[in-house]
């Protein structure tokens, strides 16, 4: 089990369980943590599960994927440095006590 | 090597049950259900002898196949004839039939082009056109649905969103009908919509090509990476050439199939009614009821595994979204019709690298409809028995004869 901890714009903390190789996205939609749509399903054509990552996590979750801007770009609410489409980030071992943060909206 | 529908013949494992039917038949394909609830009971895998193919329909199973590119590729065809082995009707799309890395290249442009951001942009004028139309048929009472509304409204708005300088409806309707038949077998239905290629395919090659296109339309978006050199001139036709393939006929079905949907469940329509801003969800769970697509191919480019199965090269699978769409285990009580399950997850856009490139623009387009609708119509009766219309690849409507009562 991988710990996921989804802050929500209102401050509000979240922590789940998550399955390795699962991605952010789709573990808060198991947990039913609201605040992260996933309209597309996690192909990459909407941004509906736009999150923030962590300072202290930006670098093990990786870097944008390919073609990641262009969506982003769409998203609801402010665009950070740290914004990540949170269906392109897959969850490792590694990642157990990651931090997010939610925007405040999707749509 | 024995080749069965211009794929490899297989020798399925051992242990992998048998299903002896033929899921391309008529009457499957107008009614598939028990078809789809046959093949979940069967086994996370089966092997289908007519032709020589394996079938996955739990959600779990489909959805790890239809997503798994490197094991399961797009490359070799996404229907029964594997492009390794047999020449293709037409060259594969450069989109919907490569995989990674070349892929990501087209994958991206095409992202861009149909973004929500752009896709944002068309609401006005999609709304526009659903006014239209609908205080069209509710001038008329009782209309047959499938051509008054459900291809009278992409018909007229899709074209114009893409900036074709020539539309011709019928073309674009019956040529993604033969793009969908075609990822079948050679059966009467892929023989009588190939009979018409050469009908059609010359008039949307044609369309296709720069100057056919306005300066402010998806086409445009297209041709402008060309520009920048990203892809060449040819292959902004070919993928000029997806849209009009892909981006007809599925909203066709999908607005007929919610049509369809709501005339059958009145709860759900005085749901919507009462707040139209359930249009989308709506329409998510009219695509997990009716998976549009409701079969598509992938091949193994390897020796592989499906579910601890053993699975050898070249063998085609048939990951039959329509049967995962409906698996209890994923989804409870799958056969009730609820606008507000929120499914997300269901299979009816695909998964993974090539899910619907499109769907931002088909869920644009259904928006606009049934907002409108809801807003304007007090009931939808059904006016008469609805027809399928059996095809390879997408299950659609033929007619679906409404009474509509305005408010
Ligand atoms: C209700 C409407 C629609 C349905 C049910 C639908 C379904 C699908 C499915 C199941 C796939 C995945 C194919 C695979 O993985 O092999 C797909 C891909 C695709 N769709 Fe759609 N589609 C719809 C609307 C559209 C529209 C409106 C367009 C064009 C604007 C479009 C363009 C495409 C393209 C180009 C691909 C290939 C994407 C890739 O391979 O990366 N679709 N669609």
């Amino acid at each position: 089990m991988v710990k996921v901890t989804f802050i929500h714009s209102d401050g509000r903390e979240e922590t789940v369980d998550g399955r390795v190789g699962d991605s952010v996205m789709a573990t808060a939609l198991a947990n039913d943590v609201e605040g992260i749509v996933g309209e597309c399903g996690g192909s990459m054509m909407c941004a509906t599960c736009h999150c923030y990552v962590d300072d202290g996590w930006s670098e093990r979750s990786g870097d944008r994927m390919d073609g990641e801007e262009d969506m982003l770009d769409c998203a609801a609410s402010e665009l950070r440095p740290t914004s990540r489409l949170s269906c392109q980030i897959k969850l490792s071992e590694g990642l157990s006590g990651l931090v997010v943060y939610l925007p405040e909206a999707q749509l | 090597m024995t080749l069965i529908e211009g794929h490899r013949s297989i020798t399925p494992a051992d242990g992998i049950p048998v299903f002896d039917v033929d899921p391309y038949d008529p009457a499957i394909l107008r009614d598939p259900m028990e078809y789809y609830a046959e093949l979940r009971a069967l086994g996370p895998v089966v092997f289908i002898p007519r032709y020589s193919v394996l079938a996955v329909g739990r959600y779990e199973e489909t959805k790890t196949v239809f997503s798994d590119h490197e094991n399961f590729v797009s490359s070799r065809g996404v229907g029964l004839n594997d492009f390794k082995l047999e020449k293709p009707w037409r060259a594969p799309s450069i989109i919907l039939e490569v995989d990674p890395p070349d892929h990501a290249r087209t994958r991206k442009i095409m992202a861009r082009a149909l973004s929500p951001k752009v896709v944002k942009t068309m609401a006005e004028s999609f709304r526009t056109v659903a006014e239209e139309l609908v205080d069209r048929v509710l001038a008329r009472g009782t209309i047959e649905a499938v051509t008054e509304l459900a291809e009278a409204f992409p018909t007229r708005v899709f074209p114009k969103a893409v900036g074709m300088k020539d539309s011709h409806a019928r073309h674009l309707v019956d040529y993604g009908a033969m793009v969908f038949n075609a990822v079948g077998p050679d059966n009467a239905l892929r023989r009588e919509a190939m009979a018409r290629a050469g009908e059609i395919v010359p008039w949307i090659n044609a369309a296709c090509t720069r100057d056919r296109l306005t300066d402010d339309g998806l086409g445009a978006l297209v041709y402008a990476a060309a520009d920048t050199g990203e892809i060449t001139e040819d292959e902004a036709a070919m993928l000029v050439r997806s849209f009009l393939s892909a981006g007809v006929d599925t909203t066709v079905t999908g607005i007929g199939s919610a049509l369809w949907c709501l005339s059958q469940n009145p709860e759900a329509w005085e749901a919507l009614k009462a707040d139209p801003s359930l249009a989308r969800p709506c329409f998510e769970e009219v695509l997990r009821m009716t998976s549009p697509v409701h079969t598509f191919c992938r091949t193994a480019n390897r020796a592989t595994e499906i579910a601890g199965y053993p699975v050898s090269e070249g063998t085609k699978v048939l990951c039959v979204l329509g049967a995962a769409n409906f698996d209890p285990e994923k989804w409870p009580d799958p056969d009730r019709f609820d606008i507000n399950r929120r499914p997300v997850g269901h299979l009816a856009f695909g998964v993974g690298i090539h899910g619907c490139v499109g769907q931002n623009i088909a869920r644009g387009e259904l928006e606009a409809i049934l907002g409108v609708m809801a807003e304007r119509v007090a009931r939808i009766e059904p006016a008469g028995e609805p027809t399928w219309r059996p095809n390879n690849g997408i299950r659609a409507l033929d007619r679906l004869p409404l009474k509509l009562i305005p408010n």
